[in-house]
């Protein structure tokens, strides 16, 4: 498919238009606006742009945003599956609301999230008080990121299995349990084959949305340098030192790794669905 | 014995969808269980697998209790009516499931399962798409898959949810021929669910006719449809003429038209009574060749493949017959819509009882 089958006949009709409508649409929303951060770090040439991004408080920032995104998006996975699977699975009283529940993360600015983890995690707070006394540190740690992350990139998850999930026949697992799969085996070989496809793209939204996430995490990060400064604070200080040039340059660097991650992702959800369709 | 029923009952919210029957199905039979839709065939069927659970009865194959193992435990091959594959699987892995799952002691090892998995498939023709999918391939090969998988794991039984009725009408025929071959080579106890009685009476050793949650008859194909026990069963046999009318004095009346009672019912009190009469089993003449024929108007001419279906306006009733006859005799005899026959109505059944169509 792709570019090459432009000359087959189509069913939909006006393919060139609405390529191009695509095409005028992603300028104007994604490529343009993006391009500027490209353009932004050109003049400022190579050696200082090296300078710059890989500078040691730069480099631990992009490992910190990276990580943290993608634990939390493997948290995600599995939380997001289980409550997917509650959802869809069972009655109960309540549904409804639980289920509402799952879209506040969307809803909420991400700076309350933020202070309300902050809050609640702070030594005096009401978990942060126990978990003080247990040596536990969320609060001015990469484990507070993970946690402001996993709230943020949860409904991504919950929302695209969900269908998926709703989607699968009763016959299907009637027949693995009449051939003698146990529950166990009837999920891992059956169920979650078919929900891989969409446990990727739900994990991926929520990594993708994790890499980016500034409001929630700054409130609880603390923002040590070298220990708990994520990609985007980066950018941030940056900018607020005028230092526009720099702060382009760890953008397009953020960009460019995300970009790639996202379509080695795509890449290997075209490649899981290639067969059997 | 392959299956014992025992007083099996299910209800559902409010209705009865099984009320207490009892089957007995012997090892290698391949048995039908006929009936309109909602008459609790299907979940006699899902009962018997374990996949529901009686409120009352026992469900023992090859004596013994399975009443309440779960359906991995039963060791019952179930084929469904929308063939249920594993999509994301092969044709091959789709049969090797129920080997793969078995506890490592049981499992064979990746030769035999592999053996076995081509084995099954040759048998069902199937063997030239063993590294397809699911969705590559045709309904009546999916079904054929669904089977293969099905007998992969050795059942005890093998349950057949309307297994044809997804498919459309040459490629049932044909499975359903190739089914019964398949029967008569393997001999696995076999239980189908189905709606169409010309797929019970083609393919079954024996019908079992359910309605409204009770067994109506069981029997043979040729008893079932020779010898129906009520008016049910004989209309659901086939295409039928209703007449209702009384029974008085041994003769039954049919419009203006009597007959002879049967032979039970000769010195029935005078009552209601209700006259079938297959389109098949009516003479058409030109010439009356006994006083009881009726004269009829042909209002209506159906080609309906090697017969021809007429629908008559008869003297004396007041809702048209229908009559098929074979095509020869309707082109030997010139007939046209408008023209008057004779009608001869060969096979009366008559029955009493509350039984309304």
């Amino acid at each position: 498919m792709g570019l090459f089958s432009i000359r087959r006949r189509n069913i939909l009709p006006g393919f060139g238009l609405s390529m191009g409508y695509t095409v005028f649409y992603l300028s104007a929303i994604v490529i343009v606006p993006l391009s500027m951060i490209f353009f932004n770090t050109v003049p400022m040439g190579w050696d200082p742009f090296v300078h710059a991004v890989t500078a040691p408080r730069v480099l631990a920032s992009y490992k910190l945003s990276f990580s943290t995104a993608f634990f939390a998006a493997v948290f995600d996975a599995v939380a997001g599956l289980l409550t997917a699977w509650v959802l869809v699975r069972y009655r109960f009283p309540g549904k409804q609301f639980l289920d509402a529940l799952v879209d506040l993360p969307f809803a909420l600015p991400t700076a309350v999230a933020g202070i309300c983890f902050a809050t609640l995690y702070s030594p005096v707070g009401w978990l942060g008080a126990t978990l003080t006394r247990w040596n536990i540190e969320i609060i001015n740690s990469a484990t507070g990121i993970v946690v402001a992350l996993v709230f943020i990139g949860f409904p991504f998850v919950v929302r695209t299995i969900q269908p998926v999930l709703e989607e699968v026949e009763q016959e299907i697992e009637e027949a693995a349990h009449c051939l003698g799969a146990t529950r166990w085996q009837t999920f891992r070989r059956i169920l979650l084959p078919h929900l891989f496809p969409a446990l990727l793209t739900g994990s991926t939204l929520a990594f993708a949305r994790g890499i980016g996430e500034y409001g929630s995490v700054i409130f609880i990060a603390g923002n040590l340098p070298m220990k708990t400064e994520i990609a985007p604070l980066m950018i941030m200080s940056k900018l607020d030192q005028f230092d526009y040039a720099g702060a382009s340059a760890v953008a397009l660097v953020l960009l460019l790794i995300s970009f790639s991650m996202l379509l080695l992702l795509n890449a290997i959800q075209e490649w899981q669905q290639k067969e059997y369709r | 014995m392959g299956i014992e029923l025992q007083n099996i009952t299910k209800k559902f919210s409010g209705y009865t969808a099984l009320d207490n029957i009892s089957l007995n199905v012997a090892s290698g039979e391949l048995v039908a269980l006929l009936g309109p839709s909602g008459c609790g065939k299907t979940t006699l069927l899902r009962i018997i697998a374990g996949l529901e659970l009686p409120d009352v009865g026992k469900i023992i194959l090859e004596n013994k209790d399975t009443t309440n193992l779960p359906p991995r435990e039963k060791n019952v091959g179930f084929v469904f009516q929308h063939y249920a594959l594993f999509r994301r699987l092969t044709v091959f892995d789709n049969v090797a499931f129920g080997l793969k799952v078995l506890p490592r002691k049981d499992r064979p090892n990746r030769k035999e399962i592999g053996d076995r998995v081509e084995h099954l498939l040759k048998l069902v023709q199937m063997d030239w798409a063993i590294k397809r999918y699911p969705s590559q391939l045709s309904g009546g090969q999916r079904q054929r898959v669904a089977l293969a998988r099905a007998l992969a794991v050795n059942p005890k039984v093998l349950l057949l949810d309307e297994p044809f009725s997804a498919l459309d009408a040459k490629v049932r025929q044909e499975l359903r021929r190739w089914l019964r071959k398949l029967h008569d080579e393997i001999h696995v106890t076999s239980i189908f669910v189905t709606h169409d009685q010309e797929e019970a009476l083609e393919l079954a050793d024996r019908i079992v006719v359910i309605n409204k949650g009770r067994i109506e008859q069981q029997g043979t194909p040729q008893e079932v449809y020779d010898h129906p026990k009520n008016a049910f069963v004989y209309n659901f046999l086939g295409n039928v003429n209703v007449f209702h009318g009384r029974i008085k004095n041994g003769k039954v009346t049919l419009g203006s038209h009597h007959v002879d009672a049967p032979d039970e019912l000769k010195h029935a009190e005078e009552k209601a009574s209700q006259a079938f009469v297959r389109p098949h089993e009516i003479g058409i003449s030109r010439i009356r060749s006994s006083e009881t024929d009726l004269t009829g108007t042909i209002q209506e001419v159906r080609l309906m493949g090697g017969q021809i279906g007429l629908n008559l306006a008869c003297e004396g009733f007041d809702h048209p017959i229908d009559a098929e006859i074979p095509r020869d005799l309707y082109i030997n005899l010139e007939l046209a819509k408008g023209d008057t026959v004779f009608v001869s109505l060969n096979r009366v059944k008559v029955f009493t009882g509350d039984y309304v169509i």
